[in-house]
């Protein structure tokens, strides 16, 4: 289901928080949003999520998403959400459980994503037992079962330390590789999105604006942490940003 | 030279001491005992705990500790039942709906401080003096804590996680059960344990008007004949009362909230 932003502009109060954003969605890509703090790009997301509404223009969806797909637009959201008196078990089946699948079912899609997350033998656990990169594996177990059109990821390796984003990376690649998924993937982090962005679009500071869109050509199999190509690229990703977020951090929040 | 760097962390955290709250308790109890013994309190002052304690077994032989207890039992448990079922269906209806938030807070700031006992002749005229005025009173006591503490815990619900479930395209009777209940719970039963503190006090408030029997009863009757023995007998039942409806929230706080950190 390919997407397209149309002349989006944002204000809360008289603060312009997002100014005509142009952008394509194209299906079974990746496409990474990145920029400085406060410039917006969580509240694009809840935008495509459909969680706000912008002050003009409007996120269209060219085709409609599949039959199959219980939750066409789904979160993956940084600091996991996942409900602490349920098990993992319990956390994937919240979502399912108002789409009358019956029980059977349930419990075969909720195997089946833990699999695929490699936590099927912590399907009893609950939340506060789990380390930061296994309740994110939740929250991805928990989007895979609902059969998602596009990914809405916001900062969702943010919250881990450093080792456990390199495996949760590897992971998203082999999730991607597998069946390759539609994604806006909004990170600050320039690595992840040299990583995994096929489309990589980077925002001014606030007002926020498309100031360049970027496509990387290098199939995801193939990019590798010494890449000369990527690097060049995470190289001319930090010019841009650098300015921006320079002045961003010398300005008082509103 | 080498030695050690001196340790300066530790402290700040409250740490589990066994058998200090009931030393506490006994020590004071032997100091009166001593007191009152060795004349240096009169027993004007404060009755000898060992005479109390010979009250209370009497009353307990006697199987009027049992006639009293049941009714103060009945009474407390309808009452509170009553005026914390209420005060959490409120307490839900102000955090989940504006219209009642803005009808209702007001309302229950309004009737927050009132005294409930000032209230009690007007129980008496509304409801009879029989049964039904003494639930009443418990009730309405219980209700206003409640619903404040429980439309308190509904606003301090995690937000993210109603996002989360929006997100998930959850009904709206789902998120409220699955999300918005569990998560205000905590919050729920710890206004319970205020309220049935306050449903405590308001009962002896409730036996003070037409009642035979009760704890309260007992302790008023006790009062007005200066029977200091018999007044703090009845004191110490309504002080087990309250300790062992706290013991009963904790085990069910600790079965209800396993999954807090």
């Amino acid at each position: 289901m390919d997407l397209k932003i149309d002349a989006l502009t944002h204000r809360y109060g008289t603060t312009e928080v997002l100014a005509d954003i142009n952008l394509d969605i194209p299906t079974g890509r990746i496409v990474c949003v990145v920029g400085p703090s406060g410039c917006g790009k969580s509240t694009l997301l809840r935008f495509i999520g459909g969680l706000e509404r912008p002050t003009e223009g409007q996120v269209l969806q060219l085709s409609d998403p599949p039959a199959d797909s219980l939750n066409p637009f789904t979160f993956v959201f940084q600091d996991f959400a996942l409900l602490p008196w349920r098990t993992v078990d319990g956390n994937v089946r919240l979502v399912l459980e108002d789409h009358g699948l019956g029980k059977a079912e349930m419990d075969r899609i909720i195997t089946d994503v833990l699999t695929r997350t490699k936590l099927a033998d912590f399907a009893d656990a609950l939340p506060k037992n789990l380390s930061g990169g296994m309740k994110q594996r939740v929250a991805i177990a928990r989007a895979l079962a609902v059969r998602p059109a596009v990914w809405l990821m916001d900062e969702p390796l943010s919250a881990l330390d450093a080792q456990t984003r390199e495996l949760l990376m590897d992971d998203l690649v082999g999730l991607w590789l597998r069946t390759p998924f539609t994604a806006v993937y909004v990170t600050h982090n320039l690595a992840e999105a040299v990583r995994l962005g096929h489309r990589i679009v980077v925002l001014s500071r606030r007002p926020g604006m498309v100031r360049k869109v970027i496509d990387i050509e290098t199939p995801l199999e193939n990019r590798t942490a010494g890449d000369p190509a990527l690097a060049a690229i995470e190289q001319e990703l930090w010019q841009l940003m650098r300015d921006e977020a320079e002045a961003a951090d010398q300005e008082l929040i509103a | 030279m080498s030695k050690p760097v001196p340790y300066r962390g530790g402290g700040f955290r409250p740490e589990r001491i066994r058998g200090v709250g009931i030393g506490v308790f006994v020590a004071l109890l032997l100091i009166a005992e001593w007191g009152t013994r060795a004349g240096w309190i009169t027993n004007l002052t404060l009755p000898r705990p060992s005479d109390v304690i010979r009250t209370l077994y009497e009353l307990a032989t006697s199987g009027l500790l049992w006639t009293h207890l049941s009714v103060s039992l009945a009474r407390l448990s309808v009452g509170a039942t009553l005026g914390a079922g209420v005060g959490i269906l409120i307490g839900l209806g102000i955090g989940l709906f504006s219209v009642m938030r803005a009808g209702l807070v007001p309302l229950v700031a309004a009737l927050f401080p009132i005294p409930k006992i000032a209230l009690l002749p007007l129980f008496v005229i509304w409801f009879g003096i029989d049964e039904m005025s003494k639930y009443m009173l418990i009730a309405f006591g219980t209700f206003t804590p409640t619903v404040v503490a429980t439309y308190g815990a509904v606003d301090n619900v995690d937000r993210t996680l109603i996002r989360m479930g929006q997100s998930f395209g959850l009904t709206r009777a789902s998120i409220i059960r699955k999300i918005v209940l569990p998560g205000a719970m905590p919050g729920i039963l710890s206004g319970l344990r205020v309220s049935l503190a306050i449903a405590i006090i308001l009962l002896t408030a409730a036996e003070m008007i037409g009642a035979e029997y009760g704890i309260g009863a007992y302790i008023l009757q006790a009062g007005a004949l200066y029977d200091l023995e018999r007044l703090f007998a009845g004191v110490t039942i309504l002080s087990l009362l309250g300790v062992s409806l706290s013991f009963v929230l904790s085990r069910i706080e600790a079965k209800v909230l396993r999954w807090r950190v």
